[in-house]
C-alpha cells in the first residue's frame, strides 16, 4: 500500500544548521498494516510522515501510495490518499468553522469543490450519528465552532474526519502526545477502533514504547534518519520494553538509550 | 448643527459606497486572514476604468463590469506575487498598489482627474448614483427610489445575499478553511494557493466596484481617491465588530455590520468636519481611530483580568 524507497532529506543544506533528517529510508507497508514508529527526538519519525504527506519534497528517493507515484505531487494532491491527525490538536481542524462544516470539508477530500452547497441535509444526519459513536456529546453541538472544543475532542473529531472518506493511508503523528493520560488513552482506543473498522493501512508515531508495542502489527524504530529496528508478527507480539531498549542500544551502538524513550 | 444635518444623507450614501469596499476588505482580512494593501490602488483602478469607459459612452453596467474585472486582475497580481512568487502577503499588496498608481494614471490618459460632466443632464440621468440625486430627491425633482441611500442600500443587500450563498458552497467553505487553518485545508485536499488567489480577486473586484460607485457619486475619478482605503475598510470592519459582534452571529449579519460600520465612520467624519476640523487632518484621525480599535482586544487580554470566583471544596 505504501512504498518508500531510499528517501533522503537535508534541511538548511550548506549552513551551520544543516541537518540530515532522513538518510536513506526504505519501508513497505502491506494493505491493512498498522505500523507503529518510535525513536528519540530528531530521529526522523515526523520527518518521514511529512515526506509521505508532502509537506515538502524529498531530495532523493521515491514514494508511492497504493501504486500511485506521489514523490513530486504537492500536498493537496496527495490528500485524497491520506488521512492525517497531527500532534498539535490545533492543526487538524478549522477553529472558526462549525463541527458540521469541518466534517463536510473532510467528506469532500480529493473531490473537486464547486458551487453546490458545502453541507447538505442528508450529511447532517449522517454526521450526527457518527458523532454519537464518539461518545463525547458532540452530536448535540453540530453547529458549535471547533475552536471551542477541548484538545481531546478535537483529536477525536480529526480522527473521524481523517477516516470519513476512507484513505489508503492513515498517518497519526504523535496524536495523543498533547493530551492528558486519560484522554490520550481514550483517543488511542478510538484510533484502534477506526483502524479496525475500516481496515486502514496506518502509521502511528509515538514516544511511548508501551503503546508502540501494544498497538498495531508492526513496529519500527528510527535512529539518526534511518530505520534501525523492524519487527512484526509473532516477534512483535512477544516484545517487551526492556527487550526493545536492549535492541536499541545494540543497533545505535550506545548504552544510553535516549532519555525521552526511557522516561515515557 | 444644521450644516451637519444637511450633510447627513450624503454621508450615509458615501458610507454605504465605502461599505462595499469594506466588505471586500472583510473577505481578505477576516476570512482569508491576510491584510491586503492592494485595495489602496484597486479602488482607484475601479473608478478610473469606470469613468473613462462611461464618459466615452459605454453602457453603465458594462462599465461597472469592466471595473469589477480590472479590480479582479489587480487581486490576481497580488495573489500570484504571494503564492507563485512566495512574497509575503503584505509586501505583495504594497507592490501591486505601487504599480497600480502608474497603471491608474495610464488608464486616465496621464491626467490626475477625469470628470463626469454632470451639468449635462443626459449624462447625469445615465448615472446610477450621484451626490446631485441626494439634493434632487430632497427637492422632489426625482423619485425617492433614485436616492443613493436607497440604490446603494439595495445594491449592498443583493451583494450580501450573493456572498452569503457563495461562502456556503463547497468552494466558499474551502476558502474559509484556507483562512481558518491552511495546513488543515491542504490536508483536506484544498489547493490553498488557488483559494487565496480567488479570495484576493473577489475582494479587489468588490473594492473596484465600490470605487466605480464613488466616482459616480463624486462625478469624477481622481488618482488619490483610494489612498488610505485599507484603513477606512479596517475601521469599518472593526467598528462593526465592536458594536455588533455580540449580537450578529450569522455571516450575512456580520457583513451588514461591516456596512453599518462604514456608515458610522462617515457620519463621525462628517460630524468632526462640521465641528471645524481642517479636512487635511482626516487621515491622521482615521489612523488614530483604527490604531486604538486594533489595540483594544490586545489590551483587554493583557491588562484586564476578569475576576473569577474561587472557592475550594469544603472537605478538600
Amino acid at each position: 500500500m505504501l512504498e518508500i524507497k531510499g528517501i533522503w532529506k537535508t534541511f538548511n543544506a550548506g549552513t551551520v544548521n544543516e541537518k540530515q533528517a532522513l538518510r536513506g529510508v526504505n519501508l513497505t507497508l502491506k494493505d491493512g498494516d498498522f505500523c507503529t514508529v518510535i525513536g528519540g527526538n530528531g530521529a526522523g519519525k515526523s520527518t518521514m510522515l511529512n515526506a509521505v504527506s508532502g509537506a515538502w519534497t524529498v531530495d532523493a528517493g521515491s514514494i508511492s501510495i497504493g501504486g500511485t507515484e506521489v514523490t513530486r505531487l504537492p500536498e493537496y494532491k496527495r490528500a485524497p490518499f491520506i488521512g492525517r491527525v497531527f500532534q498539535d490538536p490545533m492543526l487538524g481542524t478549522a477553529p472558526s468553522m462549525q463541527i458540521l462544516e469541518n466534517l463536510a470539508l473532510a467528506a469532500r477530500r480529493g473531490q473537486r469543490r464547486g458551487l453546490s452547497w458545502g453541507v447538505t441535509k442528508e450529511e447532517k444526519e449522517k454526521y450526527q450519528e457518527m458523532l454519537k459513536g464518539l461518545d463525547l456529546g458532540l452530536e448535540e453541538r453540530l453547529t458549535s465552532k471547533v475552536g471551542l472544543l477541548s484538545g481531546g475532542q478535537r483529536q477525536a473529531l480529526t480522527l473521524l474526519m481523517a477516516s470519513l472518506k476512507k484513505p489508503k493511508l492513515l498517518l497519526l503523528d504523535e496524536h495523543t502526545a498533547a493530551l492528558d493520560p486519560k484522554t490520550a488513552a481514550k483517543v488511542l482506543n478510538l484510533s484502534d477502533r477506526i483502524v479496525a473498522e475500516s481496515h486502514l493501512t496506518t502509521m502511528m508515531v509515538t514516544h511511548n514504547m508501551k503503546d508502540a508495542i501494544a498497538h498495531g502489527n508492526r513496529l519500527i524504530m528510527m535512529y539518526d534518519g534511518r530505520i534501525v529496528i523492524d519487527v512484526s508478527g509473532e516477534e512483535k507480539k512477544k516484545l517487551t520494553v526492556p527487550q526493545l531498549l536492549e535492541l536499541f542500544s545494540k543497533v545505535s551502538g550506545s548504552d544510553e538509550a535516549d532519555d525521552k524513550l526511557l522516561l515515557s | 448643527m444644521l450644516n451637519f444635518m444637511n450633510a447627513l444623507p450624503g454621508a450615509v450614501s458615501q458610507g454605504l459606497i465605502w461599505g462595499i469596499m469594506a466588505i471586500g476588505v472583510y473577505i481578505t482580512y477576516k476570512i482569508l486572514d491576510i491584510a491586503d494593501l492592494t485595495v489602496d490602488g484597486s479602488f482607484c483602478t475601479g473608478a478610473a476604468v469606470f469613468t473613462v469607459l462611461f464618459t466615452a459612452g459605454t453602457n453603465l453596467w458594462l462599465a461597472m463590469l469592466a471595473a469589477l474585472a480590472a479590480g479582479m486582475l489587480a487581486g490576481l497580481a497580488t495573489g500570484v506575487l504571494n503564492t507563485f512568487c512566495g512574497i509575503p502577503a503584505i509586501l505583495s499588496g504594497i507592490l501591486t498598489q505601487l504599480g497600480l498608481w502608474s497603471i491608474n494614471l495610464a488608464i486616465m490618459d496621464m491626467k490626475s482627474t477625469v470628470a463626469i460632466n454632470v451639468t449635462n443632464n443626459e449624462m447625469l440621468d445615465r448615472l446610477l448614483v450621484s451626490l446631485r440625486f441626494v439634493q434632487d430627491v430632497a427637492k422632489g425633482d426625482r423619485p425617492f427610489y433614485q436616492h443613493p441611500v436607497f440604490v446603494v442600500g439595495l445594491f449592498t443587500a443583493a451583494l450580501i445575499g450573493v456572498l452569503y450563498w457563495f461562502f456556503g458552497t463547497e468552494l466558499g467553505c474551502a476558502l474559509r478553511a484556507t483562512g481558518s487553518n491552511p495546513s488543515m485545508a491542504r490536508a483536506q485536499g484544498i489547493n490553498t494557493d488557488f483559494t487565496k488567489v480567488l479570495g484576493l480577486m473577489l475582494s479587489n473586484g468588490l473594492v473596484a466596484v465600490s470605487g466605480a460607485l464613488l466616482a459616480q457619486f463624486n462625478s469624477a475619478s481622481e488618482i488619490n481617491m483610494g489612498r488610505g482605503a485599507i484603513v477606512i475598510g479596517l475601521a469599518s470592519v472593526i467598528i462593526g465588530q465592536v458594536l455588533f459582534g455580540k449580537v450578529f452571529r450569522n455571516f450575512a449579519l456580520k457583513l451588514v455590520a461591516v456596512s453599518i460600520g462604514a456608515i458610522l465612520y462617515y457620519i463621525v467624519i462628517q460630524a468632526v468636519l462640521a465641528m471645524g476640523l481642517n479636512a487635511n487632518y482626516l487621515k491622521l484621525l482615521s489612523a488614530l481611530v483604527v490604531a486604538v480599535f486594533l489595540s483594544i482586544p490586545y489590551w483587554k487580554g493583557k491588562y484586564i483580568h476578569v475576576q473569577v470566583k474561587t472557592g475550594g471544596t469544603r472537605n478538600a
